[in-house]
């Protein structure tokens, strides 16, 4: 059955929930988010992603009103909302340490919020229990937050941001208190349930994998600029900077010196070697340039290909074994280090290479990028 | 490592013993039959009858109580807001002063307290007396309540609050629905701390009463300058076993407190 | 929101600055005025409703001639003198005492601790005139002291202890000892055991691991139980006018008897200003020590 992609962001007509508008805001001396504009939309999954100090806490902060921007608008659903207070906000927040009130119950904190908005009684009850229904907690309502786990708690946390249903919910490193197996489940999980009740989430997170996995689109942002806004294989597979290249998994990057030949790229990087061929990211590509190859792309073979461009031999210094793949090391003349991976797809194959073998590394025309430096 | 070699009880023991064998000896001879107090007459509970018919102390004590009672309500309110403005109150201009005037007279000597307050009131033209001496307390015990209080403020996530905000309270119902009841244990340890300190204080008192209230302390501190006496002898003894047992069941009420966290904490890991 | 945020900050902002800052400069003020045999009394006072002259005349008449009579009078400086000697000996003597006490309860059992932490507070919620006064019947001549010291033969006669400054300094010590106990126990019992075995194992005695180990360890705990004892002990007033005698001169004593016995105000205000001066510097050695302290737990 097709199914047709949810991609408002390439739709003209589409109107955006959130709009930042060359949003400044400023520290004293210290400016956190630069100049930045950007659009979501609704019931987008989207992830801010980058360093500490970056700039995400703060522009979720100002979402959720903590946080007035110094210069610039930011609009909810076309509204400008700088003037208005946290507690008037359609917005809810995830904290990071889930802040959950300490003197009440469980399900007292998720019918805090309702209780605020003037709801009728039996009506929080109802919706209080559909939210413990929906993180599957129905049986933890009476404990106190320090009787539960930290598992059930994010989970409570999770349920009293959603309860008043808001327009949008802000998620500030959601799952960075996990152990990592719990966060991979959770993973899913949030995604389910970001599915199940239609909210435009917006998550802050430093984690990689963790962004690339829930998230619909990927801001990857930099000393308070935006660095790329892309759906997550867009970020991995074409990143416009060494910046977004290097902050995504793992990378190799050749300096070198590009001519145009045709519709590719002939890049000079070392003296004695053929040049690297590669696919242009914009025409006319020259001067010089980095080359940006992802280690999986990178094949390894005793014996020199044949029909490719772009070979070069090496030598290993090292290899990592991580179980489901291994990483080679191997210097190439010059003293480059490129990396190389290889999936260990058959449990008892023989090891092929060894130290200070000498190999073959080879790459296709497309599978790595050329991108100015 | 924690082991209890003899130099280690040597000093408890003799340490201890200087701390309360002073104290005990005054509890002991409440109990005397004799008006000489280095002679022992005989047990008797007769001082703490004669006591009880001392309208003097009576009166004082009376007065004591609904001094510390009243000063270390205000001291409360006012120690609590202090402590707030301190930790969360953001920039404001005289911002140094205000912490200095918060800190600076837990180190004040009393006399200089006492002095400047009476100077104060009697440019201002104010009688000397209840109302005084409970304005006195209130600013000196209110300092002491901020820096109970403000020590819990700096230590519990200030996101809890901003959870509050964003779940759609006002900034008092914030401070009202959360903020209040997670610091409440500080905030009573800081007002029974400007009860002692009120029922306690005798140099301040005795600068900003007037004749026409006199506190216990400055009844009693009077009466000693005379010497020692068995009515004394049993005020104090009353008086350190209202403090002996206040402090144990406070012991006992956190310690519990403590394990059945404990036990929560062991079922919440389950 | 930003009128309640206002009123806030300044109900306890005035109420500091109506008791507390303004006493305070009335005090300076009085400092710098003459005695006189009136109410209140002494001179200038300030009459506003005089205009701009009478405020210039109530300036012109204010002078330091308070401090320079402290200053020529022998009773001031010696008082001066013997409240720091005093406060320093005792706060001394107090750490001598104290120490051993905190050192034994950090390595006491750990199922004591709470009891023995119980057992010295204790005495700090107990009401300090009392404690004081439970002093004076020791140490009186027919007292407990002299009764035990002449039944272990140790003295013939009994000793005058009570109305000397011996007294005062044994009162300070048993009041303060609190201060003193509290804070180096805190920083003792946060020393790791391993220090110890390791100085041990490197070679140290017992008795040098001691000296190089926990003592320099513990100097923070020192410092902040020296200056709590230290700092009140100085202004202090009951003690030296219950415990001491004629002769004892303690500033605190010095400032009660010249305001209400000798009533004079303006010299009491010089005293109290003098005695702020002489506090600022152990004050500020105090907060520079207890900002180390919370630098070093960060």
């Amino acid at each position: 059955m097709p199914e047709t992609a949810f991609e408002p962001w390439k739709d003209p007509s589409a109107k955006p929930l959130i709009q930042f508008r060359n949003v400044t805001k400023r520290f004293g001396d210290f400016v956190a988010i630069d100049d930045l504009s950007i659009d979501i939309f609704e019931k987008e999954f989207f992830a801010l992603l980058g360093p500490s100090g970056c700039g995400k806490t703060t522009m979720m902060r100002m979402l959720a009103g903590f946080e007035t921007p110094t210069s610039g608008t930011i609009m909810l659903d076309g509204k400008d909302i700088s003037p208005i207070p946290p507690n008037k906000r359609s917005v809810n927040m995830m904290f990071q340490s889930y802040a959950l009130f300490p003197h009440l119950t469980v399900y007292d904190n998720i019918a805090f919020g309702l209780k605020r908005s003037k709801m009728p009684k039996d009506e929080i009850d109802a919706r209080v229990k559909e939210m413990l229904r929906l993180v599957q907690i129905e049986k933890f309502g009476n404990r106190k937050p320090e009787q539960i786990s930290g598992g059930q708690r994010q989970r409570v946390a999770l349920a009293r941001a959603l309860a008043k249903a808001p327009k949008l919910l802000l998620l500030d490193e959601p799952l960075s208190a996990l152990d990592k197996k719990l966060r991979q489940e959770t993973q899913f999980e949030l995604m389910d349930i970001q599915e199940k009740t239609g909210t435009t989430f917006v998550v802050v997170t430093h984690d990689q994998e963790e962004a690339m996995t829930v998230a619909s689109r990927v801001a990857v942002m930099d000393h308070g600029k935006l660095k790329q806004v892309d759906t997550p294989d867009q970020i991995y597979e074409a990143p416009n900077s060494t910046y977004v290249a290097d902050f995504i998994g793992d990378v190799n990057i050749i300096e070198g010196h590009a001519t145009t030949q045709g519709d590719t790229v002939a890049i000079a990087w070392a003296e004695g070697q053929p040049s690297i061929i590669g696919t242009p990211t914009r025409p006319g590509m020259a001067g010089k340039v980095s080359f940006a190859i992802r280690p999986e792309k990178v094949a390894i073979s005793a014996e020199k290909p044949k029909d490719l461009n772009n070979v070069v031999q090496g030598k290993i210094l090292d290899i990592a074994y991580l179980g489901n793949l291994s990483t080679y090391h191997v210097a190439l003349p010059g003293g480059i280090t490129i990396k190389a991976q290889t999936a260990n797809s058959r449990r008892r194959a023989r090891r092929p290479f060894t130290w200070d073998d000498e190999v073959w590394l080879s790459w296709t025309d497309t599978a790595g990028i050329v991108l100015d430096s | 490592m924690r082991r209890l070699t003899w130099f280690n009880a040597t000093s408890l023991t003799l340490g201890f013993a200087f701390l309360y064998i002073p104290m005990i000896i005054v509890i002991v001879y409440s109990f005397n039959e004799s008006r000489l107090v280095t002679v022992w007459g005989g047990f008797s509970t007769k001082w703490y009858g004669e006591l009880l018919q001392n309208e003097a102390f009576l009166d004082a004590a009376w007065v004591t109580f609904k001094v510390g009672l009243v000063s270390s309500i205000i001291a409360t309110i006012l120690g609590t807001m202090g402590a707030y403005v301190l930790v969360r109150g953001g920039r404001f201009f005289g911002r140094t002063l205000f912490s200095g005037m918060i800190y600076a007279p837990l180190v004040m000597p009393e006399v200089i307290t006492g002095l400047s307050l009476l100077l104060l009131f009697i440019s201002i033209g104010l009688d000397r007396g209840l109302f005084t001496i409970i304005l006195a307390h209130a600013t000196f015990s209110m300092c002491y309540v901020s820096v109970v209080v403000s020590s819990r403020l700096v230590s519990f996530d200030r996101s809890v609050e901003e959870a509050a905000l964003d779940l759609g309270c006002t900034p008092f119902e914030a401070f009202r629905l959360v903020t209040l009841p997670i610091i409440a244990p500080a905030v009573i340890s800081g007002w029974l701390l400007a009860l002692t300190l009120s029922l306690d204080d005798l140099v301040i008192a005795s600068f900003v009463a007037g004749p026409s209230a006199t506190t216990l302390p400055i009844k009693v501190f009077s009466s000693i300058r005379l010497g020692v006496s068995p009515e004394i002898n049993a005020l104090s003894t009353i008086l350190i076993g209202i403090v002996t047992i206040g402090t144990f069941a406070a012991s006992l009420t956190t310690k519990r407190a403590v394990m059945r966290k404990d036990r929560e904490r062991r079922l919440a890991e389950q | 929101m930003n009128i309640r945020r206002i009123a806030l900050i300044s109900v306890p902002y005035l109420w500091l600055l109506a008791l507390f800052m303004v006493p305070f400069l009335i005090v300076f003020k009085i400092s710098l005025s003459d005695i006189a045999l009136a109410i209140p009394p002494y001179t200038p006072t300030l009459d506003i409703s005089g205009g701009w002259t009478e405020v210039r005349s109530f300036f012109s008449q204010l002078d330091f001639e308070n401090f320079e009579f402290l200053a020529t009078d022998d009773l001031y400086w010696k008082s001066y003198l013997s409240s720091l000697k005093i406060a320093f000996i005792s706060t001394f003597i107090c750490l001598l005492v104290g120490f051993p006490i905190a050192y034994g309860m950090a390595n006491a059992p750990k199922e004591w601790q709470p009891t023995l932490m119980l057992l010295v507070i204790l005495p700090f919620w107990t009401s300090f005139l009392i404690r004081v006064y439970s002093l004076i019947g020791i140490l009186s001549q027919e007292g407990m002291l002299n009764q035990f010291l002449m039944w272990i033969g140790l003295i013939g006669e009994p000793l005058t202890i009570l109305n000397t400054n011996i007294a005062v300094y044994i009162g300070i010590v048993y009041t303060y000892c609190p201060f003193m106990i509290l804070p180096i126990y805190a920083t003792l019992i946060k020393l790791d055991g391993s220090l110890l075995e390791a100085a041990e194992d490197l070679g140290c005695s017992r008795t040098e691991a001691f000296w190089r180990i926990t003592v320099p360890l513990s100097k923070a705990g020192i410092i902040a139980g020296c200056f709590l004892v230290f700092i009140p002990a100085l202004g202090e007033f009951v003690i030296p006018s219950l415990l001491g005698g004629s002769d004892t001169l303690m500033i605190g004593k010095v400032l009660y008897e010249e305001f209400f016995a000798n009533r004079d105000w303006p010299v009491a205000g010089a005293v109290a200003v003098i005695l702020l001066l002489i506090l600022i510097v152990p004050i500020v050695l105090y907060q520079r020590n207890e900002q180390k302290i919370m630098e070093a737990e960060k």
